[in-house]
């Protein structure tokens, strides 16, 4: 493999990962959620794989080996567990509606995109390009998280957020050090274990996930 | 090694703790283990007082002026919370708002969370700084759902998401810090370290550190609680038990800001201009003026002195975003006295809700004959808190003030009014409080005074007359921060 | 020895005319077979056809000019539609009066006046027909301008020659924006001509039917004309998109064996896009009206991200 083709294999992966975040933005079915969410997982791992051998960084494998294991395959199977367990299957009706989350997405690449743009010009690194794409994840599951009113779905969105910091990581400086890496992973282990209580605590004290019934705390006037 | 047993003591106390669970010495053994950790922070602010800055650990730890008097202030905080806690907790354990599970899980997570504040402050590696900083959140979510009431619940999963959004913006604004960096310092592990950048401030590119200050401002303000990113903080502060409440106002809220001012810091060296400061100082501002009037509508006591907390953390992020001496030495002492006087008051204010079973302004009453300890210690909480003279938090507003007049005298009338409507608000809230009759839904109990006395007296002591090795150690640390 | 260009113009008119019928003949037997039915035969289309065309035609009483002009205008417009795009030699004497964009120009005035011819006769069907056909064309045109656009931005230009051209030489074809476009595409071409999930071109069911409503009240030699173009325009739809996304295979010199070749080479990919078409009709369920906006949305979204992803990755 020449770097010219895993140059191109890196933009392609890129152009993937934007596809399942906005694949997200529009699934309302929540399993198919949790595969889109693997699915993303396991295109950032692969893409990671691509640029530690661009880059001929041996860290990144093992973030790439991280990734796998913590986001294709353990959380994917936490949430399932979890959405089987309290009976999940549907979202319930989102805050505004599917095509206009769509336009607002699209917006919103647009705005990564010139965000990035000093960085892009400074960097020199073959995979500068893709961080406006990593910022536009990092967005849209920002937007997923505001326009969901499902306790599940928002937590997805959390995590493809979380995706999109990794991606950044990754595009913008090949990475970060070792140590950062697997802290970060830790932090979002933990949370995986946190959210896992929290859904049992909603849902026996409000005898459902959606989280528009959590509005008892207002200012009142 | 003194940094080992710092930052080993409370890991260790909280397996511990875990082990042990709900038995009876387990409030002890949380009080004894904070101790240990507060003596090894004295310990420590005793060498670097004497030698200076040091680094440990093969560069992985940093300590100077600024972090270990926050240090310092954080296991002392602790410590005094744990020996408030022991006795509050046993409380709400006989009122049966806490199981076994509950209890055992709260001594745990409140020494993971002293670890993870020491280790956010003891760091010198800004992507360790973020993590203990998630840490932090993480290990305090489920103490604020600890009720496990609809409204604890609520308010933990808001406290979950909006910090862990916010503090997702803080790591983007730290991988583009750390691309800048790396163009100067080489890749690795070094060039996230403190000490690393804030040598080559001047070459770091000012774009790329000018876009990252605006995520790691979103970001680590979300934490501080400034306005408009604070909607999780009054839901958390006054919804968990109160121990709790005490440290997060007293304590994250002060690391959050440490890391925005270390970012700062940077940021400042790399664009040579005053926008980042220019930023805090109109966070600051906001948060002010808003909560200084959200406390005018406030009913529940927790709340209130919540919106109490943005509103002084606002005065300390306006007072660094101002920069200069005199500010950033006011803003140093506003987080001491800040912290000490705000942990004592929710110690008050947990007593008072104990002894009427509510948390409702309007049903408490009369605690000065009820109980003159938490009456007396509320009324003098709130006279230092709003900064009346001789408290030191009147000394350190009088610094701000002064400088926000020589340096910006046209923010100085928004900043008088933000604290003359907090001064007004706070006043007519908790003066029907501590006066009048006792009530017939008030019962008397046991209070722990040392905590209380011991705050007050610390915020008078740096009111009335600030010791020396403070004020010199401030002033190291103002250089550090210049 | 070569082939005046004129002369290739002219063959490509007449293998689009006469092999549009047998095209659709082809995916009918497909879809049969897929469905384990026994099939008519692959020239039934155009038995079909003559029959048509050999029937009076009956007129409504109220029908105006538009209604007897449009079958013409309709026939003529598609064909017009055929001569531009470049399926057997890039350099077709006809493609520098047009570009894409006229080309979507094209479809649309047909489209703007078999809405009319519906509406004409005042037939609750018709108006019904017209609307909906309306509401699909107001959703699949954006998307279609934008998959365009995205196309043309990576190659630089707006002429379907040109397109095909850079494409041709291997310059880009491995690229994100492009296969994003050619999703959009497909979904387009799916929606444009009248295919499941979109509408059910066998379907005379009130309630579904979407292009069968408009032109209920054709008969005869109309009829014929109409029916004629609209395979015409599902064999312009495939190789348009063969010469935009795959063009290997059209002749670049006017060398009568390539062109002959070409000539081949056109067949044999239609008719593995009509393999690509079948299975998509055989896999989907035909949708409701309502989602259509869903679908031609997704459609619109891909080809946006096609295009960001041009600006963004390339």
């Amino acid at each position: 493999m020449d770097l010219q083709t895993a140059a191109q294999i890196n933009s392609f992966l890129a152009a993937f990962v934007l596809l399942t975040a906005f694949g997200m933005l529009a699934q309302k079915r929540i399993s198919s959620l949790i595969h889109l969410f693997a699915w993303q997982g396991f295109l950032l791992s692969v893409n990671t794989a691509i640029v530690g051998y661009l880059a001929n960084k041996h860290h990144l494998y093992i973030s790439s080996v991280l990734t796998l294991s913590l986001k294709v395959v353990l959380l994917p199977y936490i949430l399932h567990v979890l959405v089987v367990r309290l009976k999940i299957r549907r979202e319930v009706e989102t805050l505004v509606n599917i095509p206009m989350t769509m336009l607002i997405g699209l917006a919103l690449v647009i705005f990564s995109y010139h965000l990035t743009a000093p960085v892009r010009e400074l960097s020199t690194l073959i995979t500068r390009s893709t961080l406006a794409i990593a910022l536009a994840t990092v967005m849209i599951g920002l937007l997923m998280m505001i326009t969901r009113k499902h306790a599940v779905t928002q937590i997805i969105g959390f995590l493809a957020l979380e995706n999109g910091l990794f991606f950044a990581a990754t595009s913008a400086t090949y990475g970060m050090p070792l140590v950062v890496e697997l802290g970060v992973a830790l932090d979002v282990l933990i949370a995986a274990f946190i959210f896992g209580i929290f859904f049992f605590h909603i849902h026996t004290t409000f005898d459902s996930l959606n989280v528009e019934q959590m509005a008892r705390l207002k200012e009142e006037d | 090694m003194i940094l080992l047993i710092l930052l080993g003591v409370p890991l260790v106390a909280a397996a511990a703790l875990g082990f042990i669970g709900d038995r009876r010495l387990a409030p002890e053994i949380n009080i004894i283990g904070s101790a240990a950790t507060c003596a090894a922070g004295f310990d420590l602010a005793f060498q670097v007082y004497e030698h200076g800055p040091m680094m440990a650990g093969g560069k992985f730890f940093f300590v100077d002026a600024f972090n270990v008097y926050l240090a310092v202030l954080t296991s002392f905080v602790s410590m005094t919370t744990a020996v408030f806690s022991r006795r509050y907790m046993r409380r709400e354990r006989e009122h049966g708002r806490v199981g076994h599970v509950g209890m055992r899980f709260y001594h745990a997570m409140f020494q993971l969370f002293i670890f993870a504040m020491l280790l956010c402050l003891l760091t010198n590696n800004i992507g360790v700084l973020w993590i203990a900083m998630e840490l932090a959140t993480l290990s305090t979510v489920l103490l604020v759902s600890l009720y496990r009431t609809p409204t604890a619940i609520e308010a933990a999963w808001k406290y979950f998401i909006l910090c862990g959004v916010g503090i997702s913006l803080a790591l983007f604004g730290t991988v583009l810090l750390y691309f800048a960096a790396e163009k100067v310092l080489g890749e690795g592990g070094d060039a996230l370290l403190w000490t690393n950048l804030s040598q080559v401030t001047g070459q770091l590119e000012p774009t790329v550190l000018s876009l990252a200050f605006v995520f790691l401002m979103v970001g680590y303000g979300t934490k501080v609680g400034l306005v408009p990113l604070h909607n999780w903080l009054p839901d958390a502060h006054s919804e968990g038990p109160t121990p709790i409440s005490a440290v997060l106002s007293g304590l994250l809220l002060n690391i959050a800001l440490y890391a925005l001012v270390r970012c700062k810091v940077l940021v400042d060296g790399s664009t040579h201009t005053h926008h980042a400061g220019n930023i805090m100082m109109g966070f600051g501002l906001l948060s002010i003026l808003v909560a200084a009037f959200s406390l005018l509508r406030q009913k529940d006591i927790k709340r209130m002195f919540s919106y109490s907390s943005i509103e002084h953390m606002g005065i300390a992020t306006f007072a660094f975003g101002l920069g200069g001496p005199i500010a950033t030495f006011g803003a140093l002492l506003h987080m001491l006295v800040h912290s000490l006087a705000k942990s004592a008051i929710f110690f008050t204010v947990g007593h008072a809700s104990q002894m009427h079973r509510t948390q409702e302004m309007d049903k408490i009453q009369g605690l000065i004959r009820g109980n003159p300890l938490v009456g007396w210690g509320l009324m003098f909480g709130v006279m230092a808190i709003v900064g009346m003279p001789p408290f030191g938090i009147f000394t350190s507003e009088f610094l701000i003030l002064t400088a926000t007049i020589k340096d910006a005298p046209l923010m100085t009338p928004f900043l008088l009014l933000g604290l003359g409507v907090a001064f007004a608000a706070l006043f007519r809230k908790v003066q029907p409080m501590v006066a009048g009759e006792v009530p017939s839904n008030q019962r008397s109990m046991k209070v722990s005074h040392l905590p209380v006395l011991f705050h007050m007296l610390l915020v008078l002591v740096v009111g009335l007359y600030l010791p020396d090795f403070l004020s010199r150690w401030f002033h190291t640390a103002v250089e550090v921060l210049k | 020895m070569s082939m005046s260009p004129l002369v290739i113009e002219a063959l490509q008119v007449a293998l689009l005319i006469g092999g549009a019928p047998l095209f659709i003949g082809w995916v009918r037997m497909l879809k049969c077979w897929t469905q384990n039915r026994s099939s008519a035969s692959i020239f039934q289309p155009y038995r079909d056809l003559a029959k048509l065309l050999s029937k009076d035609v009956v007129l409504a009483g109220n029908a105006s000019w538009i209604f007897r002009f449009t079958p013409y205008l309709v026939f003529g417009t598609v064909i017009l539609a055929g001569a531009v795009v470049p399926m057997l030699y890039l350099k077709l004497p006809l493609a520098p009066s047009a570009d894409v964009i006229v080309l979507v120009g094209l479809f649309s005035i047909a489209r703007f006046f078999t809405a009319l011819a519906g509406m004409d006769i005042g037939t609750a069907f018709g108006g019904m027909g017209s609307s909906r056909e309306m509401l699909v064309a107001s959703l699949a045109e954006p998307a279609m301008l934008m998959a365009i656009f995205t196309v043309s931005l990576a190659n630089r230009s707006t002429s379907l020659s040109h397109i095909a051209g850079v494409i041709y030489s291997g310059q880009s074809l491995f690229k994100p924006s492009l296969s994003f476009a050619f999703i959009a595409y497909i979904l387009i071409t799916l929606a444009e001509t009248g295919r499941i999930p979109v509408d059910n071109p066998s379907t005379h069911l009130e309630l579904t039917m979407l292009h069968e409503a408009m032109i209920l009240e054709y008969s005869g030699r109309h009829l014929a004309l109409i029916e004629w173009a609209g395979m015409m325009k599902l064999f312009i739809f495939m190789a348009l998109g063969s010469a935009l996304f795959f063009p290997m295979g059209i002749a670049s010199v006017d060398d009568p064996l390539m062109i002959v070749i070409a000539g081949a080479v056109l067949l044999l990919k239609l008719a593995a896009s009509a393999v690509v078409l079948v299975l998509i009709e055989t896999g989907l369920a035909k949708m409701r009206l309502f989602r259509l906006t869903e679908f031609l949305g997704s459609a619109f979204l891909m080809a946006t991200l096609g295009m960001l992803s041009f600006f963004i990755l390339e």
